[in-house]
């Protein structure tokens, strides 16, 4: 996975709360078996007035000239700032590897839903946190400002304003870490080998039952 | 001894070791695997040259993706050629890397959230995962379980454990009988009409009381399946005799003295006296009526004799939005009684409820009477092929078919559409699946939430009515 340092970006507002994954890629494209190439895909069904699978040219579709990734000030951004609880429902991961494809690398919303907000670090989209208050104040100062661009710093944790103001942002250390180093978690785990074997020999004595299923 | 939750203990017996950084590594007894969410973490560990840490903990299975008509003609009955790659994809990987599956014409096949506990896979104590969010199902036995993205299914798979840190305890406890006519499925949605669509994030949820305790493990399922729409990627509920009468004589359950050993350990699986909770939330089985989804998010419910909500009515300017948008997809006034709603398709089955139980209860009501003519579509789709024949064996796939019904082969079918099976746009659905998300069922299609009975009782009279009035 890319490492994710710092980053500036035109922000897109997208002010609803309770966004689920379902919004985000709709059932037709999770038909894939591949692992890019769901950009063209993200918010489907709000970014296109025709309905669309994953056979459809992109190009051939009527696009939703209200929805505001279409909106002509919106293009090129790379900054998503949304509502609370963004992400519910669904796990399909294929909701964060669209977001990631459309080339949004953060995502700042007051809440977020857990598995969603977890399955972003693992594909290199880094979830911000923020108050209600500086949420709603960010979503303001979009509308007022044109080519309203945010600048992110990781390892500072920290959100520069364009008037100069540092917004500081948390984050926990294991999954900041994540993101800094583009670390392959699967390697890291598997560094913890044989303490994972010494567990798995204890759990299965305290628990044969767990291990007697042979392959039928 | 410190008292322990449910939570704590199902923890502790799992966790493998705590890093540096706060996060630990969970041991993973189940793994189940199905076609939509693994085709991509095989890939994973064919690039990077890995090998699953146990195949006998994993069982797999096609469901989102299958047809539910013709299927007697296996892989031939697929018509749509990509979700025929996708099941094959799970045929060939599960080949690979020597993983059992329960392949689309076995009769073992179904619903991850149905097979697991109906083949005896699905046991408490254990830590189970699977790639869909509804995996919390499995926590009505006792289990810790959750759903996880694929990069987690390939982590799973490569190395036995789930790299996280421990949720909050959340308790949530209904006391009393339910009112006659009442589900498991009625108290759910109650209960996230409640605390809402994010209530327990961050949660592991245990579901307590004498309200739970008195359901049976069908019931007791549909909750805990539905723990991840109040946000809490785990539900739980403690063991008891009900737990071991479902699990016993399971094809994969433990037998004889390993089942002696077993149940000795399993008694310990509640909440200790005393255990601390972060959040406790108390509700009375007496204040929960028959329920139904007016909008596109599990959180918008309204009982049967209710209204529409008025979105000026609401608090904040964000519900005002969230409930104007909601009723303008629903096509829906504020105000309009629910009752009033006219219904175009019925839809039984999905994770939630597609188990016998449901079955009969949507039969008993429908027995001998004929679904409305204005009803475009009323199907009933089976969890699992055993649930399919133990129903026919009952007779109740007749009872169905004489009162209108389509009688369907087992997946996951218009709960998440992926397959032919869908509502088309501005079309009512009254569905006994767990989401009413915009374009669920279908691009444009209209969600309402409701329990199998209430599902029954509206095929027969093309719009919602009060269960209570007719039984």
């Amino acid at each position: 996975m890319e490492a994710f340092k710092t980053h500036r970006g035109l922000v897109i507002p997208f002010n609803r709360a309770n966004i689920d994954t379902d919004v985000m890629l709709p059932k037709q494209y999770l038909k894939s078996i591949r692992k890019t190439g769901y950009g063209d895909w993200l918010f489907d069904g709000l970014r296109y007035l025709d309905e669309g699978d994953i056979n459809t040219d992109t190009s051939t579709r009527t696009i939703n000239p209200d929805f505001v990734l279409n909106l002509p000030r919106y293009k090129g951004g790379s900054i998503l700032v949304a509502g609370d609880n963004f992400g519910c429902g669904s796990s399909r991961e294929h909701a964060p590897w669209a977001i990631r494809d459309f080339g949004i690398k953060v995502v700042i919303a007051p809440s977020f839903a857990d598995i969603f907000y977890n399955n972003c670090f693992k594909n290199g989209v880094l979830p911000i946190q923020l108050s209600s208050e500086r949420v709603s104040s960010l979503f303001d100062q979009i509308d007022t400002n044109e080519g309203y661009e945010l600048q992110i710093n990781l390892e500072r944790q920290s959100i520069l304003l364009p008037d100069g103001t540092d917004l500081p942002f948390d984050i926990d250390p294991p999954q900041r870490e994540q993101l800094l180093e583009g670390s392959d978690v699967i390697s890291l785990t598997l560094g913890h080998r044989d303490t994972i074997m010494r567990f798995e020999e204890r759990h299965r004595k305290v628990a044969p039952w767990l291990f007697n299923n042979s392959i039928v | 001894m410190k008292p322990k939750t449910l939570y704590d203990k199902l923890w502790d017996m799992h966790e493998v070791t705590e890093m540096k950084d706060g996060t630990s590594l969970l041991y993973i007894d189940r793994h189940i695997l199905h076609e939509v969410t693994s085709a991509q973490a095989f890939e994973g560990l064919r690039e990077n040259n890995r090998k699953p840490w146990r195949v006998d903990s994993c069982v797999a299975t096609p469901d989102h993706n299958v047809p539910t008509t013709q299927r007697q003609t296996g892989m031939e009955g697929v018509k749509d050629a990509v979700s025929r790659i996708q099941i094959l994809a799970l045929d060939s990987n599960c080949a690979e890397f020597g993983i059992r599956e329960y392949k689309l014409n076995d009769i073992r096949q179904g619903i991850v959230h149905v097979i697991g506990p109906e083949q005896g896979l699905t046991l408490p104590g254990m830590t189970l995962v699977c790639g869909d969010s509804h995996t919390s199902t499995h926590g009505a036995f006792a289990c810790l379980a959750q759903g996880i993205g694929t990069s987690d299914v390939e982590h799973v798979l490569a190395t036995q454990c789930l790299a996280q840190k421990k949720f909050g305890n959340m308790l949530i406890n209904v006391e009393g009988d339910l009112p006659r006519g009442v589900s498991a499925k009625d108290m759910i949605l109650y209960i996230i009409g409640k605390i809402g669509t994010a209530g327990a994030t961050g949660m592991a949820t245990e579901f307590a009381g004498s309200t739970i305790r008195a359901l049976s493990m069908e019931g007791r399922m549909t909750i805990c399946n539905m723990a991840i729409e109040a946000g809490s990627r785990v539900g739980m509920i403690a063991y008891d005799e009900v737990t071991f009468d479902y699990i016993r004589g399971r094809a994969h359950s433990p037998k004889g003295d390993l089942e002696r050993q077993a149940c000795r350990s399993w008694e310990n699986l509640h909440s200790d006296v005393g255990a601390k909770f972060d959040a406790i939330y108390e509700f009375n089985a007496a204040d929960i009526s028959p329920h139904v989804s007016w909008g596109t998010s599990p959180e918008m419910v309204i009982p049967i004799d209710g209204t529409v909500p008025d979105p000026s009515q609401q608090e904040t300017l964000d519900a005002r939005e969230d409930y104007f948008q909601a009723l303008n997809y629903m096509g829906l006034t504020a105000g309009q009684k629910i009752t009033d709603v006219q219904l175009d398709r019925i839809f039984v089955g999905s994770c939630t409820n597609s188990r016998i139980e449901d079955i009969r209860s949507v039969a008993e009501i429908v027995k001998g009477k004929h679904i409305a003519a204005s009803i475009k579509q009323a199907m009933v789709v089976p969890g699992s092929g055993l649930v399919k024949q133990q129903a026919e064996d009952e007779g109740l796939d007749k009872v169905l078919l004489d009162a209108g019904f389509e009688w369907r082969d087992p997946g996951c079918s218009m709960c998440v559409a992926i397959n032919s099976d869908k509502s088309l746009p501005g079309e009512h659905c009254a569905s006994t699946s767990n989401r009413n998300f915009e374009g669920r069922q279908g691009h444009g299609s209209r969600t309402h939430l409701v329990s199998p009975q209430m599902a029954a009782a509206a095929a027969l009279a093309g719009h919602f009515i009060d269960i209570r009035e007719i039984i």
